[in-house]
């Protein structure tokens, strides 16, 4: 556990005079499931994009799976996963065809994807059900699915953003017996979510305020230091010291 | 590679899968060619026109015999003295009528002039000058034939020819109108709407963070519509050489190649509304009133451009259609080769340049 696939040194993002990161510094280990919790408009999103290589850091360090985001985002491509908020299949593909497609995109190729397909049906008990289209599975199959697409090719990283959108307490947690079996393969999990049972299934938690990260550390110790009974408690009375409006 | 053809394949399933769409995009030409082939015509035939003949002579029955013989006019009513004009005008009786003076045939006998009155609806003044010019033609014509000796002595007859399409074919005007404007349809409006939607499902954030480079995303929507593009080409070319019987005087294989090159910069023109557009609705609205109204008023499709005030005709210059159908006119029609439109080459791969960099810039920085 105590090799570092993410690290963080003051990163910091500005668009303009606003700060939308500012100077963040945490590290990630192998095989960890890493919450990354806060309100909207707290700078989550610009922090993930920035640690996947879609955005360019204004200043500061960081690595992600040993390469650099200044430079090798192109390396980082290829060793992440990313299932975003907004549903990130394609409704219009079946199963197998959304599967095929990503598998290409990330260089999956003849028997080793045809492989991975099969094990990734199996796993979701889709075999039958694999031509039908996206758009007609349940929301969260479409999230199970979505998920093992992101680390078909077994990346180093996967990041979810607010992946359990829209679905029951249920629902949710059969998800993260999902994200459980990929920690335990050594796929580190960054997770940004709003829902507090899910915070409470990381191993650590950091919480952002206003782009700064005003508490890290396990979900337990977070809710001793707090004086708290849960980590809704926890959020609450750090996120009412915001200044910044939620968007 | 394999990256590439598997996002290829992917915008073939969303095209398949969509086959209304795929209907609309492959008969939307033939639907044109027919409009414009069979239904939109610039001769005006079979007109009708009301006389009032108030002579009732030799020479006047001779004159109407001739309108009735004409295939622009249909003798619909002969009017009766009493009856007011206007009328016929308000009831939509007549496009046209004819009033000939009493004591026609005398006056012509005798004085060796009369008058005649036509009058024409101008509430529609394209028809009604095509109309004052046909009955003028006739009556010259009759007056010619009927009256040689009144000729004058020294004559200058202009023999007329029409090079390039001797029939006056309507057809041969606006077939490459129709190309430009589909060829611009197909592929500025269904390219910047399909990676518009990827924006509004959220999918391009995914395929940003892939391995995938910008390039090739683009690139890869850009292979289907350039694809279906193609076909619509070909589409209108074989409706217009078989079925409205249009000749192909230059090479066809160079026919294909600039129709390519217009393409290509639609293409690069739907890419540069992508980046500006933020939902489909949005895409579609800019591809409508930003290209396709240009494209019909400003081209030289349907209004010419030399008649255009000056600062209209500038404007018509950034049109990419302009130039891609002052290309077609020269190939199919004229017969002439790639020397012969070089200008119109340059143009067009000059503005496809400046689209495509334009549209990575601003890729780039929506990426910050």
């Amino acid at each position: 556990m105590n090799n570092k696939v993410i690290q963080t040194e003051n990163l910091t993002k500005t668009f303009g005079d606003f700060t939308a990161v500012n100077t963040i510094s945490f590290d990630v280990y192998e095989g960890e499931i890493f919450g990354f919790l806060g309100a909207n408009g707290a700078g989550k999103t610009t922090a993930m994009r920035m640690l996947s290589g879609l955005s360019t850091p204004s200043s500061g360090k960081a690595s992600v799976a040993g390469f650099d985001v200044y430079r090798q985002t192109e390396s980082i491509k290829k060793n992440i996963g990313y299932m975003s908020q907004k549903f990130s299949l394609y409704e219009d593909l079946t199963i197998r065809e959304n599967i095929e497609l990503f598998g290409g995109i990330y260089g999956l190729r003849g028997r080793l994807l045809q492989e991975k397909k099969m094990a990734l049906l199996k796993n979701l008990e889709l075999e039958d059900d694999q031509m039908k289209l996206v758009s007609s599975i349940p929301l969260g199959w479409k999230q199970k699915l979505a998920f093992s697409i992101a680390i078909l090719h077994e990346p180093r990283v996967v990041f979810l953003d607010e992946p359990t959108g829209g679905v029951d307490p249920i629902t949710r947690r059969k998800f993260w017996d999902l994200i459980y079996a990929a920690a335990a393969k050594g796929i580190t999990v960054f997770v940004t979510t709003h829902y507090m049972d899910e915070a409470e299934y990381c191993n650590r938690v950091s919480i952002m305020v206003d782009g700064k990260i005003e508490a890290l550390d396990s979900p337990d110790r977070l809710k001793i230091t707090h004086a708290a009974g849960s980590m809704d408690e926890v959020f609450q009375q750090l996120a009412r010291r915001a200044v910044r409006k939620a968007d | 590679m394999k990256q590439f053809f598997s996002f290829i394949q992917k915008e073939f399933y969303h095209i398949f899968r969509d086959p209304r769409s795929l209907l609309l995009l492959l008969l939307m030409p033939v639907a044109l060619m027919v409009i414009f082939g069979f239904a939109v015509t610039n001769e005006i035939k079979n007109n009708k026109l009301a006389i009032m003949d108030l002579s009732r002579d030799e020479a006047s029955r001779k004159l109407i015999n001739r309108f009735s013989a004409s295939p622009y006019f249909d003798l619909s009513v002969l009017v009766p003295e009493s009856a007011s004009l206007e009328t016929i005008f308000h009831k939509n009786k007549a496009a046209m009528v004819m009033v000939i003076p009493a004591h026609f045939n005398e006056d012509l006998m005798a004085s060796h002039a009369t008058t005649l009155q036509l009058l024409a609806d101008g509430s529609d003044p394209n028809t009604a000058n095509s109309l004052i010019n046909y009955a003028s033609a006739i009556i010259g014509d009759y007056q010619q034939e009927e009256f040689p000796e009144t000729a004058s002595a020294f004559q200058i007859v202009p023999i007329t020819r029409m090079l390039y399409n001797p029939e006056l074919k309507s057809a041969f005007f606006f077939v490459p109108g129709v190309m430009g404007l589909i060829l611009m349809l197909i592929s500025a409006m269904m390219t910047s709407v399909s990676i518009v939607r990827e924006k509004e499902l959220g999918t391009m954030e995914v395929l940003l963070v892939s391995p995938l480079k910008p390039f090739m995303i683009v690139l890869a929507k850009a292979v289907p519509y350039l694809l279906i593009a193609l076909v619509n080409v070909l589409t209108i070319i074989a409706l217009s050489v078989w079925v409205l019987g249009l000749p192909i005087r230059g090479n066809f294989a160079l026919l294909l190649g600039e129709s390519t090159l217009f393409i290509l910069s639609c293409l690069s023109l739907g890419l540069l509304i992508s980046t500006a557009a933020q939902s489909q609705q949005i895409a579609m609205l800019i591809s409508l009133l930003g290209l396709m109204l240009p494209t019909m008023m400003l081209s030289g499709f349907i209004f010419p451009i030399e008649n255009m005030p000056m600062p209209l005709q500038v404007i018509s210059n950034i049109v990419p259609a302009k130039w891609y159908i002052r290309t077609i006119k020269a190939i199919m029609l004229k017969g002439l080769g790639l020397g012969a439109v070089w200008k119109e080459n340059a143009i067009l791969l000059g503005m496809t340049l400046f689209f495509l960099a334009v549209s990575i810039k601003r890729f780039k920085i929506r990426l910050q």
